[in-house]
């Protein structure tokens, strides 16, 4: 069993996601702390990158609030070294293809598996480039995680058939954020999935409410929330950890276990 | 590897969310390239709307000032909407037509490459939105009334630097949300597999053109084809077809702004390393860490951290050249050009202009140069007004 699947063993999983050094990496440290003290089941780290093309104005904010206390990928990679010696939850890393491939695609999985770092979303890495980082990330032991989308249709054979670890399902179209409502039909689209894979699925983009963690948690194994969190930090900043706790814990106890 | 290759650049970076739009927009054009029907719309979209073919046209005294190679000028300038992207936008709105879409989105950096899509959206019957960095809205502003004028929304684009790149990635976004009736009707020979082929291809009839009027006029090839590159459209047109004409030197001008040795600079080739964004792996402007750069040229054209894969590819294979000009040469170039030629060149164009005064009065006067000129330089005046000292606004 991958690290990852521990995530899921104990009914649905709750994956909250955060930039690393919004506001700055202490911040980071507690925020993250206080959300698997509160339920986060897995947590997904995000590296800054000058261009996020996948991401809504709140994580652009932060990815720019990041970089301009020049966060480099070294300081992550340290960060997350410190924060291993106490948090146990599965960790993974979601940044863009260019993070990577600039650091060297080898050095970068490899450093990851040093310092506990379970698997890898890039999303901008569809299933067609993904033997360019999957093969290295198996080598180390890390999930290369696959996103299904919306209009994915006939392709989520192919995507669920190599799924690692988790399966990133898109709920909406477009980039991430906070959603009024989610349109897309989950069920059938975890239905199709599950013909072809027992990897678990984890729906994110634009679920922020307990209402919503509560309805996709019902049709998937895992609800990711990135946006709604990342929206608190840039209100309360270095003050935002027991907020975000709380939070965690209200997402957490809404989903259909 | 993955499909839409050049050597090792090119690929489909993108979100999953637009994988099947794109491979959609391939078999699309797969069908459509060479019908018989299509490519008969297309030529009379070119000869009677755009005005093609533009002029090879013999600069004469621009040949004497500099003393040495011969000198011809491919007149794109002269195209309606004032530049050689109204190639690339009247072959893909066809084809975005003919696939069932009704509504165009586009990026553009000096607004040549929105005015053009505004253009073909309002002969086509078609809504039309333009992403535009606020930066270059307002270094461009009267493309930005343009665009509004032939009846399209512009947005401007606020994040990162806000130019072109921002804009780039803006439309992007906004495809990601709506695909059913949208096409992202990309401006240059850049971005996921399959626009570096599509725009390369619509925009080849340059060199199509340039081969038979040098041919017609002189009875033989040019030794020397020059254009200026940012993310390379019109560069690649003009080379596509003297690539196996060995005996062809291509060189791109790439935008060096305060020089390559300077922070503010666009010369991504003399600059940058290989790198993957915008759907493409190629080179990019970036630190060591990969956060792309903020590029700086005076042609909001030319400000890309990016160069499309083709040229990437022509770059490592050393079919092409890559020099770097910067903004002081261009400018001069700029005025250069229209004291003796009469023909006021974009500041875009004026970059493979600069270069040409470097090297032509090195060569024979035998030796026959070719260049490009992109675009018309009206919508540049006031800016290199203000560069000069003077202070005038549109």
């Amino acid at each position: 069993m991958s690290n990852i699947a521990k995530a899921f063993a104990n009914g649905k999983a709750f994956i909250p996601f955060v930039t690393c050094g919004d506001p700055d990496l202490e911040t980071t440290g507690k925020i993250v702390r206080e959300m698997v003290k509160n339920g986060a089941d897995l947590v997904e780290l995000g590296i800054p990158f000058s261009d996020p093309t996948a991401e809504g104005v709140v994580i652009q904010d932060a990815n720019i609030r990041a970089l301009k206390n020049k966060i480099t990928t070294d300081d992550v990679f340290n960060f997350v070294k410190e924060l291993r010696k106490d948090v146990t939850v599965p960790m993974v890393f979601m940044t863009y293809a260019n993070v990577v491939y600039s650091y060297g695609i080898e050095k970068f999985v490899k450093t990851c598996s040093e310092i506990g770092i379970d698997g890898m979303i890039l999303p901008d890495v569809p299933f067609e480039e993904k033997d360019e980082f999957a093969p290295t990330c198996r080598k180390y032991g890390l999930d290369f995680i696959s996103m299904i989308a919306p209009t994915s249709e006939q392709r989520t054979e192919m995507i669920a058939k190599e799924a690692e670890g988790f399966l990133y399902i898109v709920s909406s179209l477009g980039v991430t954020g906070v959603r009024s409502e989610i349109k897309t039909d989950i069920a059938s689209i975890t239905e199709t999935v599950r013909k072809y894979t027992k990897v678990p699925c984890a729906i994110g983009f634009g679920i922020s409410t307990p209402e919503q963690a509560k309805k996709m948690s019902a049709v998937a194994d895992g609800v990711i929330v990135g946006s709604a969190i990342v929206k608190q930090i840039a209100e309360h900043g270095r003050d935002s950890a027991q907020v975000i706790g709380g939070y965690v814990k209200s997402m957490k106890a809404a989903e259909v276990q | 590897m993955s499909k839409g290759r050049f050597g090792q650049h090119g690929g489909q970076y993108i979100p999953e969310t637009l994988m099947n739009a794109v491979i959609e927009l391939e078999e699309a054009y797969n069908r459509y390239k060479d019908d018989p029907q299509f490519n008969a719309e297309l030529t009379e979209l070119f000869n009677d709307y755009a005005g093609r073919p533009s002029r090879l046209y013999y600069a004469e005294k621009l040949t004497k000032a500099l003393g040495g190679a011969k000198i011809y000028l491919k007149r794109e300038d002269l195209n309606h909407t004032g530049s050689h992207k109204i190639n690339n936008v009247l072959g893909q709105a066809l084809l975005a037509k003919k696939m069932g879409k009704t509504r165009l989105i586009a990026e553009t950096g000096a607004g040549q490459h929105g005015v053009a899509t505004a253009t073909a959206a309002a002969l086509m019957g078609m809504e039309c939105v333009v992403f535009m960095g606020e930066e270059d809205t307002k270094r461009q502003a009267l493309n930005v009334y343009r665009m509004r004028l032939l009846g399209s929304e512009v947005i401007p684009v606020t994040s990162g630097t806000a130019t072109l790149k921002d804009a780039v990635s803006a439309t992007f976004r906004e495809w990601t949300s709506r695909i059913a009736d949208t096409h992202y009707c990309l401006g240059s020979v850049m971005g996921p597999h399959p626009f570096p082929t599509i725009v390369r291809d619509f925009q080849s009839v340059i060199s199509r053109e340039i081969k038979q009027q040098m041919l017609e006029k002189e009875g033989r090839l040019p030794d020397v084809v020059m254009a200026c590159v940012g993310g390379g459209s019109n560069a690649m047109g003009s080379f596509y077809n003297f690539i196996n004409d060995k005996s062809v030197r291509l060189i791109g001008c790439e935008a060096a702004g305060r020089g390559i040795d300077t922070f503010e600079t666009a010369a991504t080739i003399n600059t940058g390393k290989l790198g993957i964004f915008h759907g493409m792996k190629s080179y990019f402007c970036q630190d060591e860490y990969g956060q792309i750069a903020p590029v700086y040229s005076i042609s909001a054209g030319l400000d890309y951290p990016g160069i499309g894969p083709e040229h990437a590819n022509l770059h490592d294979t050393g079919r092409a050249e890559y020099v770097p000009v910067t903004d002081d040469e261009a400018v001069n170039a700029f005025e250069f050009l229209s004291k003796t030629e009469g023909i006021i060149p974009a500041i875009e164009s004026a970059h493979a202009v600069a270069h040409a005064m470097k090297i032509a009065p090195e060569m024979d006067k035998d030796k026959i140069i070719v260049i490009t000129i992109s675009g018309r330089g009206d919508k540049d005046c006031a800016a290199i007004a203000r560069y000069r000292g003077e202070n005038i606004y549109e």
